[in-house]
């Protein structure tokens, strides 16, 4: 269980996490989505101890991280930068870490298999693709066998089927009752992985919800329709909660159903040339949630720029 | 995968950080080799310098007949082996520091403090037990050199011992010095520069100063407080050996517990 309550970070006049609060339960993923720059990494580092909140607090089981006195047996981490001494192999960066609180040497070499590196466990971690450095790390948080887990963008780097692995991995320890939270900026991913999700943008909360409900929230229906006579449709489909938009040569239409605009047309006579229902996909609704809080935009137009400053 | 457990039997003590850090220590193959390069810097110049100075012995002049110290030059490596010991204790952390690995360091002891007292008592026990050896092998090969000319001197002479004992102690408080600045800079470039500066830059600008100035200040400077301690004779406008070497230890003290308070607060 992890408890954020209030928390911020400030960075001179920058806020980077705004007055967070939320909830991780054990025995599910709860997915930390979010575009990049909206404060992930920061309130995943103040969870972990790391940064100091500027307000607010972060407790596990209770506790805050920099009071845990068995700090790997409760949790396990992955972060987003590399944590690894290049020049140490993997056997020995997991030896190190696995002494500061006396776990079985035998530890190493179970963690170690856990995540596929027996080949390379003797060799510098400097030498390790971005893949194999991401196991390493999952390798670490795996160490102590946590009963919650913190990992940042853990499928970075990874392949398809390193992916699906971690996938797997994470769906089957929140099984066993752990607490499992893990962040990303991939919307899609999230939908796979998680089944509760805790969506923040420019440092603030935006949604804590279940996947399904954001789901559902994000699936309002929009009608695609082409016509020969866009200007007789437009104002026989106008009406109140009905908004109709010029898009590439066709209309989009919201607030009514592929039968109504059918039924509408035909009434009125109007020759249809195509009738798509078209579903927002989880990845737009996200992008529509968070569009207001992404820190930089990459402007579509570049002239409007150029506009902008004349 | 075996069921969560909750009894806390893995806490983090000290003990069990100071095996971590000996890991840590020995498993880079930069600390091998600036250990090494620093035994090589001792034993080679154990050679070197007393053979020059045989070879030279009837070009000696009166003053350095006067002042001649088989025991100090036997042992002048250790001026360079100061180096590689000092660069070390800095890279101990600030490698941790430039690899990211600090981060999964403080996770696992998120007391942190630990960390420092513990590399410091790794890599002190690691520099003396390895020092120590090299400079009383140092010592018998100048010795067995001078004894051509009849001019070595022996192991129970006085002073010989607090030298070589006080050399080794002497090495292991830069690699100290090293690791304070390093922990405080958090920047291997940084900590070295400052070290060097301190050790090796500062000396000869104090000679810039009026020489009263001088004679008072210079036996308080990191690169002068222990110079008693690493001679038989004791040279004018200097600390007592031991006096010496303990204001030398005052920086390194300082410097390791402002690290320390600095560990605690800053964000890593």
């Amino acid at each position: 269980m992890i408890d954020v309550k209030d928390l911020t970070k400030q960075y001179g006049d920058k806020r980077a996490v705004d007055g967070l609060t939320f909830t991780v339960r054990p025995g599910i993923v709860t997915g930390f989505l979010g575009p990049n720059g909206a404060g992930k990494s920061t309130t995943m580092r103040m969870i972990l101890g790391l940064d100091h909140p500027t307000s607010g607090s972060a407790t596990i089981n209770g506790v805050p991280y920099s009071q845990l006195h068995d700090p790997l047996q409760q949790v396990g981490a992955l972060l987003e930068a590399r944590a690894i001494h290049t020049g140490r192999t993997a056997h020995n960066h997991l030896l190190a870490l696995s002494q500061t609180c006396g776990l079985p040497r035998s530890r190493v070499d179970d963690v170690i298999e856990a995540v596929g590196l027996q080949e390379v466990a003797r060799k510098r971690a400097g030498g390790f693709s971005l893949g194999m450095g991401q196991r390493l790390g999952i390798a670490t948080a795996l160490l102590g066998n946590p009963g919650t887990l913190i990992l940042d963008e853990p499928v970075n780097g990874l392949d398809p089927e390193g992916i699906r692995w971690i996938r797997d991995l994470l769906r089957s320890l929140a099984a066993e009752g752990r607490t499992i939270f893990v962040s990303s900026h991939l919307m899609s991913e999230m939908a796979q992985t998680a089944e509760h999700l805790i969506v923040i943008g420019k440092g603030k909360l935006i949604a804590d919800t279940s996947v399904e409900a954001f789901i559902a929230g994000a699936s309002r229906g929009l009608v695609r329709v082409r016509t020969t006579d866009a200007q007789a449709l437009k104002a026989a489909l106008a009406g109140p909660d009905v908004t109709v938009r010029e898009a590439d040569g066709a209309l989009e239409v919201t607030g009514l159903t592929t039968d109504q605009v059918g039924i509408t047309a035909a009434e009125q006579r109007i020759t249809l040339l195509e009738l798509t229902p078209v579903q927002a996909s989880l990845e737009e609704a996200f992008m529509d949630l968070t569009s207001d809080a992404v820190e930089f935009h990459a402007s579509a137009n570049p002239t409007a720029v150029q506009g902008a400053s004349s | 995968m075996t069921a969560v457990s909750t009894t806390p039997q893995f806490r983090v003590t000290l003990p069990r950080v100071i095996r971590s850090e000996w890991t840590k220590l020995r498993s880079l193959r930069s600390t091998i080799w600036s250990l090494l390069a620093a035994l090589a810097f001792i034993l080679l110049f154990a050679v070197l310098i007393p053979s020059l100075m045989v070879s030279q012995w009837s070009d000696r002049k009166p003053e350095d007949v006067l002042t001649f110290d088989p025991t100090s030059v036997s042992l002048a490596g250790a001026g360079l082996g100061q180096l590689a010991i000092g660069v070390l204790g800095v890279l101990l952390i600030s490698g941790e520091y430039s690899t990211g690995m600090i981060r999964a360091s403080l996770a696992a002891v998120p007391a942190r403090v630990p960390i420092l007292v513990a590399k410091a008592i790794v890599f002190a026990t690691a520099v003396i037990v390895s020092t120590l050896p090299a400079l009383f092998a140092a010592f018998f090969i100048g010795q067995s050199i001078f004894a051509s000319k009849h001019a070595d001197v022996s192991l129970s002479a006085p002073g010989v011992l607090r030298v070589i004992f006080g050399s080794a102690l002497y090495l292991t408080a830069v690699g100290l010095l090293g690791l304070a600045l390093g922990a405080l800079l958090r920047h291997t470039a940084g900590a070295i520069s400052l070290l060097v500066g301190l050790l090796i830059v500062l000396p000869p600008l104090m000679l810039l100063l009026p020489a009263d100035i001088r004679h008072s200040f210079n036996q308080y400077t990191p690169g002068h407080a222990a110079d008693s301690l690493v001679s038989v004779h004791r040279m004018a406008h200097t600390l007592s050996p031991w006096t010496g070497f303990g204001v030398f230890c005052l920086y390194w003290i300082v410097g390791l517990v402002a690290a320390s308070i600095l560990l605690k607060r800053r964000d890593a």
